[in-house]
């Protein structure tokens, strides 16, 4: 997510330096105040990170720390083949696995959240309050807590049962906060107009809503995927044996001492950036294809 | 759905949304198949209720709604046979004109090359042809009214509602697609059922015009019934161009009566048949700002004119063809002129003038 953000204000910089000076004479000494700020933001941002990745790419020589020696594929090879290193394959497989699962659960919900909230109903206020609530409960503490009723219930706590939960109460609030602000951009005259011109419900929920509404999935979507991706406070009492990726890097943490640990963290990023790719290019290409029938 | 009639008839129709008061309040109305009917009244009165009730998106509280011989209280649309033109088009973004325009049909399960084919014949009805491929939000609001006109004919409606379908366009555009309005009408034959609240569209339009104050009918009949004999002080006011002027009955002769005012003799007003009329009475009258002729003081009256009212004028306004002279005739009330501008031109008046206004007897009208 941290990626969408920081594009943003790349992208819009030159757009607003633009708009206070109009081109031809020297930019105002505010334009080079504004740039070095933002500069000194990304390097903040991105800084640490792309210490990990560099680190990474060292040779078999290689240590947790600068200086860099040489550099290669090793630490990836390592972290692959290597027991030592963790059941890395088995627990990136679970990730993605349990991040589809909680994409495909949020997106359903928020959607039929989105739907539910159209109108007032009794208790509404209750039951978005309550939603919230979940958001602010303490994660670790939320899933110390499911952990400990499913051991009450006498329920094996797993990574697709309790973890599965404990993920959905963090996703499940975002996803419809998310929802909201897209469905505060459908004018409910549309569906009124599909009624008008004689479409059933489902139909005017599947034409006009959900294809309107399609982008805004997407970006509900990917909220799911990225949170239940990188989740780690409420899957560490609830993932029982087996661990998910965060878990997994937690631990290599207190064991490994070798830049497998860094691979590892370049291998996730590079995950996280296709996540983000397909799914702004999937906004982009929905949009395309409107354009296109344009032209066509 | 027998019948292709659409004739509309409404009998003690109500609608309330809190059960306390009523939006619609016990309207009975008639409208002829065929016909362009123009509902008027300042926001609030209820006139977009009534529409709805007749679309079927809304349901009345009580009473009846009955098209072409059948009552269609809780039909949905497409069983009316309705179609509705929303006051913002509704028009779905992500679909093209063409596809916009087919969706009716699509819905209906047509085949696509069905479909799209009826799509484009109605597309060359509303001459959009070279915009078939565009979306709503690359068309002007005029090209955007064409499209939603053309979705909701399409569907083949016997009654098509149009709820304030020239308010979001500009003052030359709405005269514009006003006449398209009125030919699309003849065209498909349909009754049209038009809300508005503004009066000239209202008058320029309709066959029938219904004017309406808080949920109750004020007086509905042809638009110039309703601008030249307002049934009452609110419609006089409402539609406009009339002078309103209230006072007691003095005497009562035969064919007129004598309305007690600021003029040395009274207002003589003819009586009409349906107003009795006793001395005491407090009576409104109107008389049409375009009857008021003004005269300067001590200069003989026009002949058929027996009231004269002395006046200062307030104000003056160029209209072009006419020129609008505000006057202080009487207290509490707006009194206007509108003098035609080669009239006044020949002799004008400056603000401050002592001026006589009269017009001709027979034009005073009472007011119930």
């Amino acid at each position: 997510m941290s990626a969408v953000l920081a594009d943003m204000p790349d992208s819009v910089a030159p757009e607003t330096t633009k708009a206070i000076a109009p081109s031809k004479g020297g930019r105002p000494w505010t334009f080079y105040v504004l740039a070095t700020l933002f500069s000194l933001y990304v390097i903040a941002l991105y800084g640490p990170m792309f210490c990990i990745y560099i680190l990474s790419f060292q040779d078999i020589r290689g240590g947790l720390v600068f200086p860099m020696k040489g550099h290669s594929l090793h630490w990836f090879v390592d972290l692959f083949t290597q027991v030592r290193t963790g059941d890395v394959k088995g627990s990136f497989d679970r990730s993605i696995k349990l991040a589809v699962i909680v994409t495909i659960i949020t997106v359903a919900v928020s959607f039929l959240a989105g739907l539910g909230f159209r109108k007032r109903f009794c208790g509404d206020t209750f039951v978005f309050y309550m939603m919230i609530g979940s958001l602010v409960a303490p994660g670790l503490v939320l899933g110390l807590g499911t952990g400990l009723l499913f051991q009450a219930l006498g329920l094996n706590a797993s990574w697709y049962t309790s973890a599965l939960g404990a993920q959905l109460s963090w996703t499940l609030p975002f996803g419809v906060l998310v929802m909201f602000a897209v469905m505060s951009r459908f004018d409910h005259v549309w569906e009124e107009a599909a009624y008008d011109l004689g479409a059933s419900r489902w139909q005017s929920i599947r034409l006009v809503m959900i294809t309107v509404l399609a982008p805004g999935l997407v970006a509900v979507a990917l909220f799911g995927f990225t949170l239940s991706y990188d989740e780690f406070a409420r899957s560490l009492q609830t993932a029982g044996s087996l661990n998910t990726l965060p878990l997994e890097i937690w631990s290599m943490t207190l064991n490994v001492t070798s830049p497998s640990l860094y691979a590892l963290g370049t291998v996730t990023t590079i995950v996280s950036f296709i996540v983000i790719g397909a799914s702004l290019g999937s906004i982009v290409l929905i949009q395309k294809k409107r354009g296109s029938r344009v032209r066509g | 759905m027998k019948s292709d009639r659409g004739d509309i008839e409404l009998a003690g129709v109500c609608k309330s949304f809190d059960g306390i008061t009523n939006v619609v309040d016990g309207v009975n109305l008639k409208i002829a198949d065929g016909a362009y009917c123009c509902f008027i009244g300042p926001s609030g009165c209820g006139k977009t209720t009534i529409l709805r009730m007749i679309a079927g998106h809304e349901d009345p509280t009580a009473g009846e709604i009955v098209i072409g011989g059948q009552n269609v209280v809780g039909l949905a649309p497409v069983q009316r046979r309705t179609a509705m033109m929303f006051q913002s088009y509704a028009l779905f973004p992500h679909l093209t004109v063409r596809e916009n325009i087919a969706f009716a049909l699509r819905v209906r399960g047509q085949s696509k090359t069905d479909r799209l084919r009826a799509a484009d014949a109605m597309i060359e009805k509303v001459r959009l042809t070279q915009f078939a491929d565009r979306l709503p939000a690359q068309l002007s609001g005029g090209q955007q009214q064409r499209v939603a006109l053309a979705r909701a004919a399409i569907t083949e409606p016997r009654v098509l509602l149009l709820d304030e379908p020239l308010s979001a366009l500009d003052e030359q555009l709405r005269v514009q697609m006003r006449q398209e309005l009125r030919r699309m009408q003849r065209e498909l034959g349909i009754t049209f059922i038009h809300v508005t609240h503004t009066q000239l569209e209202a008058i320029a339009l309709a066959d029938l015009v219904v004017v309406m104050e808080q949920g109750k009918i004020k007086q509905a009949g042809a638009a110039r019934d309703v601008y030249a004999h307002p049934h009452d002080r609110y419609v006089a006011e409402f539609m406009g161009g009339q002078n309103v002027l209230s006072g007691r009955v003095e005497k009562v002769n035969g064919a007129s009566f004598t309305l007690a005012q600021a003029a040395p003799d009274g207002i003589e007003v003819p009586l009409q048949a349906r107003s009795t009329v006793k001395v005491g009475d407090k009576v409104d009258i109107a008389v049409r700002r375009d009857d008021v002729e003004l005269v300067r003081p001590g200069r003989e009256l026009p002949t058929g004119c027996t009231t004269s009212l002395p006046s200062r004028v307030l104000a003056i306004e160029y209209q072009g063809y006419f020129v609008k002279v505000m006057l202080d005739t009487v207290p509490d009330d707006e009194f206007v002129a509108y003098v035609p501008e080669k009239t006044f031109f020949a002799d004008p008046f400056t603000v401050g003038d002592v001026v006589m206004a009269t017009w001709a007897t027979g034009s005073a009208l009472p007011l119930a």
